[in-house]
């Protein structure tokens, strides 16, 4: 009942609105004006309204930016990080030069010009020179802007330092699982056939790399002052790491590892400090649609000295320590599946015994 | 079937006048007019742009009170909103929907489909398309393609999810997310037909372009919106065959087990069939169309928008030339900078350097365009009609969005704001309000050649004023939440402490979203009013130079009673020295010693 007068209150309104327009229309046409025919008084108030719109545009944007720069992201809290920030204001700032050029020059053009009966505007057809000026002088200043952006990139994106911690970031619907490498530095090998309630990962245990991994989930910590290099691998669908603090992302693709390094510089207590609030954590969010909980698939990040940090990693199990409490022994089986798979040369996967 | 080879044969004979009667089914339903059948694409885009606008209002209303109640919302969506709080699954169907009418069948079909069907025989001087049947065959593979998207919207587990881009492996595992069931076949059937129509339009437009311009229209007399019609055209036949490669693949993989983009997945407990496959494949695959698409929206925006500022400023549009040989470098480009949609997607860092290249190269003809507009406005004598606000209105989100493009292009800025809320700002910008506001301008401009009415002036100055008041409202914000770090297609930010400071502004943003569609509400009633009270449109309502207002108002097969006019000039004779009046048809013939102007 409500909705039915609610559509004819609607209905009503809308009717009540065109006899209002069309009595409008029609006593203007009986002073013989056609009221939709522009005429120089339109001309003049939205020349003006143009003005001022414009105007109030163009110092909002200012306005705007100026009074959100403490709620954007704070500092960088890695090494590359910073370079992308400068990268990003010095790009930023000569896109508002421009911004502000082309539109006062628009606004100011939109203004001045409006229809006045006695004025006869400029027959300018087109040039060369003019032309030529304003195609080279945005070439010249796009090719600086290409190039300061194509050696930042490949900068950022050349080969990790042999050193850098390894650790695995592996993504599936809908949460987050770190591993580290552990003592050697190797991740060992992976396979989704092996994935199950108590592998998640689908770890090869009879690979001699994994026993020392360790696997951690909610929170994962990083030491301040060394490169790390994450390996990202999904399980389902798409997702991509997103650690916004350090400027980072990489995508999370099913049947394909790839790979991101970065160091941190500033560790969870520096950037409590630098961002006066106590509760602040570094985070790390899934930045690719995957899904219904897409929009809380989390992990926090801990960024703390070197010593804090093996002594967090040391009081974590390995995968071999874990495997023995849970009395888990590798056994290593021919899988049927695996003389389908063409893609990755596994021969012999293993598949684990839980005894009892 | 006359109607196909008429007008070729009337190249010789001249006797336009056809008088053979209509049905209401011929001449309404299943027409073979270029201009009925624009009228069909303007209304069904509409209709469709209804239906997507009021989808973004409802996950605006999420977005901004996340978690409230609104019984709306239950209402209209039923089980997916129990209790007036919408489910998150529904969240991304909407917003996939949304994107998808949005880019395809309002921007794609809609603006293409009703400009280029209207234009491109009336300015080239045609007596209709190359083929009317083809073409009305093509408007209703669009109708059909409208059709299916929307019955998706009721099948079980909801329509598509996985975003407009519907990357696999989420849009082709039903395990992933419910959508990826019924919802996404209907949608690949839907794309396909869509497709489909596509094509037929295009290779239609191409010919008519390319075969049947009236005597004396050379290409550099063309006015810049058949440039842009006829291009876009071009783009859309080389382009959309690779979505339709791609859109195949994914049936195959998701119904007769092929693995094109699949592999090593382990979902709901169980490894599934799948190897040797790559869900990458599928993005370059998709952006092969994908960036192309991004110009078959916005190219015929900015060819109607040349056509009304220049008829609107009193001028010549400023540096013809140089605007085709920029419509042609951007279409050129558009081919060769597909990967910036995947710069992290683990590609060859070389290769994303060569796309960070090229992508940026597509600013400098895009900066040619805007200065040659400044210069067209520069010492006119501008009429200010609602489709001259708009068109006004193009040129600045052009540059708003266009130069936060550039930002974006760069692989390495990208790392960081790569599908936050900032690439969501700078593509509605560019992308969406940009090619609206072409439409909308090409609308009222039209309107008067399509219903031989007038559109409400007053109604027109009302719409335009809260539609770009709201538009940068709801957008210009964005970017700030992206550079906040906020992620796009997230159904609520509270999980995350870091962005609860953010909350006023996306209260802020949702508030201008409603106002923003309430206030096209206006547009949509003066459509509708003016076509059926609308004062009468005199010949030439806006004093134009361009054939389309030299053929009667009253609706006739073949455009023009007798022979098809001749043309002398090119469109932009505004207020040429010498002439008299000011502006000067293109069918009037050059005067002893007066000189062509390019
Ligand atoms: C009516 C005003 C509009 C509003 C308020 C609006 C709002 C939004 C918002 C907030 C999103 C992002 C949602 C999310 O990421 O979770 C979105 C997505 C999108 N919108 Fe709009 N939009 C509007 C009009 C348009 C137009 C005119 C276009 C045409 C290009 C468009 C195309 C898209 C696309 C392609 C997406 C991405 C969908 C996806 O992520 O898969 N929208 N819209
Ligand atoms: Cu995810
Ligand atoms: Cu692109």
């Amino acid at each position: 009942m409500i909705s039915f007068l609610t559509f004819f209150v609607i209905l009503l309104g809308v009717i009540t609105f065109a006899r209002i327009i069309r009595i409008f229309e029609l006593s203007s046409e009986l002073h013989g004006t056609d009221v939709n025919a522009v005429n120089e008084s339109d001309n003049k108030t939205h020349s003006l309204l143009l003005l001022l719109f414009g105007t109030f545009f163009v110092i909002t944007v200012f306005y705007m930016t100026w009074s959100m720069k403490d709620k954007m992201l704070p500092i960088s809290a890695s090494e590359h990080g910073v370079g992308i920030d400068t990268l990003f204001n010095a790009n930023m700032a000569l896109l508002y030069v421009v911004f502000l050029i082309t539109h006062v020059v628009l606004i100011y053009y939109a203004f001045k010009y409006y229809h006045k009966k006695e004025h006869t505007p400029v027959f300018f057809v087109h040039n060369t020179k003019l032309e030529l000026v304003w195609t080279i002088i945005p070439t010249i200043i796009l090719s600086s802007v290409i190039v300061f952006g194509i050696s930042y990139w490949s900068k950022i994106t050349a080969p990790a330092p042999a050193e850098a911690i390894v650790i695995e970031l592996y993504a599936k619907q809908f949460d987050w699982t770190a591993r580290y490498a552990g003592d050697d530095n190797k991740l060992g090998k992976s396979s989704f056939r092996l994935v199950d309630g108590s592998n998640a990962l689908g770890l090869d245990y009879t690979d001699a790399d994994a026993g020392d991994d360790i696997i951690v989930r909610n929170e994962f910590h990083l030491p301040v002052g060394r490169d790390v290099v994450f390996k990202f691998h999904s399980r389902d669908v798409l997702h991509s790491a997103y650690m916004p603090h350090f400027r980072a992302q990489m995508n999370c693709v099913p049947g394909m590892t790839t790979q991101f390094h970065f160091k941190p510089t500033i560790t969870t207590e520096g950037m409590r400090a630098e961002t006066k609030n106590e509760k602040f954590d570094y985070i790390l969010l899934c930045n690719k649609i995957c899904g219904a909980s897409h929009f809380n698939m989390q992990m926090t990040i801990v960024v703390e000295d070197e010593t804090a940090f093996k002594q967090w990693l040391g009081s974590k199990k390995t995968v071999a320590q874990e495997l023995k409490a849970a009395e888990v022994v590798p056994v290593a089986v021919t899988d049927s599946l695996a003389a389908h798979t063409d893609s990755v040369k596994v021969h012999e996967v293993t598949a684990e015994v839980v005894k009892h | 079937m006359s109607h196909d080879t008429h007008a070729q044969h009337d190249h010789s004979h001249d006797h336009g006048d056809h008088h053979h009667e209509e049905s209401f089914i011929t001449k309404y339903v299943f027409s073979q007019d270029h201009k009925m059948i624009s009228k069909q694409f303007l209304i069904t885009a509409i209709i469709m742009g209804f239906l997507a606008m009021l989808m973004s209002t409802f996950f605006r209303l999420q977005l901004g009170w996340p978690g409230q109640s609104f019984p709306i919302l239950e209402t209209v969506l039923g089980r997916w909103a129990p209790g007036g709080v919408m489910d998150p699954n529904i969240y991304l169907a909407l917003v996939t929907i949304h994107g998808t009418i949005m880019v395809f069948f309002v921007l794609t079909g809609g603006l293409s489909g009703t400009f280029s069907n209207l234009l491109i025989p009336f300015q080239c001087g045609a007596r209709d398309m190359a083929s009317g049947f083809l073409n009305m065959f093509s408007y209703w593979f669009f109708f059909a393609s409208c059709a299916v998207m929307t019955i998706s919207l009721f099948v079980v587990g909801g329509p598509a999810s996985a975003g407009w881009t519907v990357y696999p492996p989420l849009s082709a595992l039903p395990q992933a997310i419910p959508g990826s069931g019924a919802g996404m076949t209907l949608w690949l059937v839907s794309m396909s037909l869509f497709i489909v129509s596509a094509l037929l339009g295009g290779i239609n437009y191409i010919v008519t372009v390319v075969n049947l311009r009236t005597k004396g229209m050379s290409m550099t007399r063309l006015p810049l919106t058949i440039w842009a019609f006829l291009v876009t055209a071009i783009l859309g036949v080389l382009s959309f065959p690779v979505l339709f490669a791609a859109a195949l693949l994914l049936i195959f993989d998701r119904s007769f087990g092929t693995s094109f983009f699949l592999s090593d997945i382990n979902i709901g407990g169980m490894a599934l069939e799948h190897t040797g496959g790559s869900p990458i494949l599928f993005q370059h695959l998709f952006w092969f169309l994908g960036h192309p698409e991004v110009y078959i929206v916005l190219l015929p925006a900015l060819g109607i928008n040349s056509e009304i500022v220049a008829t609107n400023s009193r001028k010549p549009i400023f540096g013809y030339k140089a605007m085709i040989g920029s419509i042609l470098a951007i279409a050129f480009l558009s081919f060769i900078v597909w990967g910036h949609h995947m710069f992290l997607t683990g590609m060859n860092p070389f290769l994303g350097s060569v796309f960070v290249f090229t992508t940026i190269l597509v600013a400098i003809p895009s900066a040619v365009k805007v200065f040659n507009y400044l210069a067209t406005l520069w010492k006119g004598n501008i009429v200010y009609t609602p489709a001259m606000l708009f068109a006004i209105g193009m040129v600045s989100t052009f540059i708003t969005g266009g130069l936060t493009g550039i930002i974006l292009a760069d692989a390495a800025l990208d790392i960081n704001i790569h599908d936050t809320y900032f690439v969501v700002a700078h593509f509605h910008i560019v992308m969406g309000a940009s090619a609206i506001f072409g439409m909308f301008a090409g609308v009222y401009h039209w309107f008067p050649r399509m219903y031989g009415k007038m559109m409400n002036k007053n109604l027109g100055y009302a719409h335009f004023w809260l539609t770009i008041t709201c538009m940068y409202g709801v957008f210009f914000p964005m970017h700030f939440l992206g550079l906040a770090g906020i992620p796009r297609r997230y159904y609520e930010n509270t999980n995350f402490p870091m962005f609860d400071h953010l909350t006023d502004i996306n209260q802020m943003i949702s508030v201008f979203a409603i106002v923003g569609a309430a206030a096209q509400l206006i547009f949509i009633f003066n459509f509708f009013y003016s076509i059926f009270r609308g004062t009468k449109a005199s010949q030439n309502p806006w004093g134009s130079t361009t054939l389309e207002w030299t053929a009667p108002m009253k609706h006739m097969h073949g455009n023009w009673p007798g022979k098809i006019p001749e043309v002398h000039r090119w469109a932009y004779d505004y207020n040429k020295p010498g002439k008299a009046g000011d502006f000067t048809p293109q069918t009037e013939p050059m005067a002893p010693g007066e000189e062509e102007s390019h």
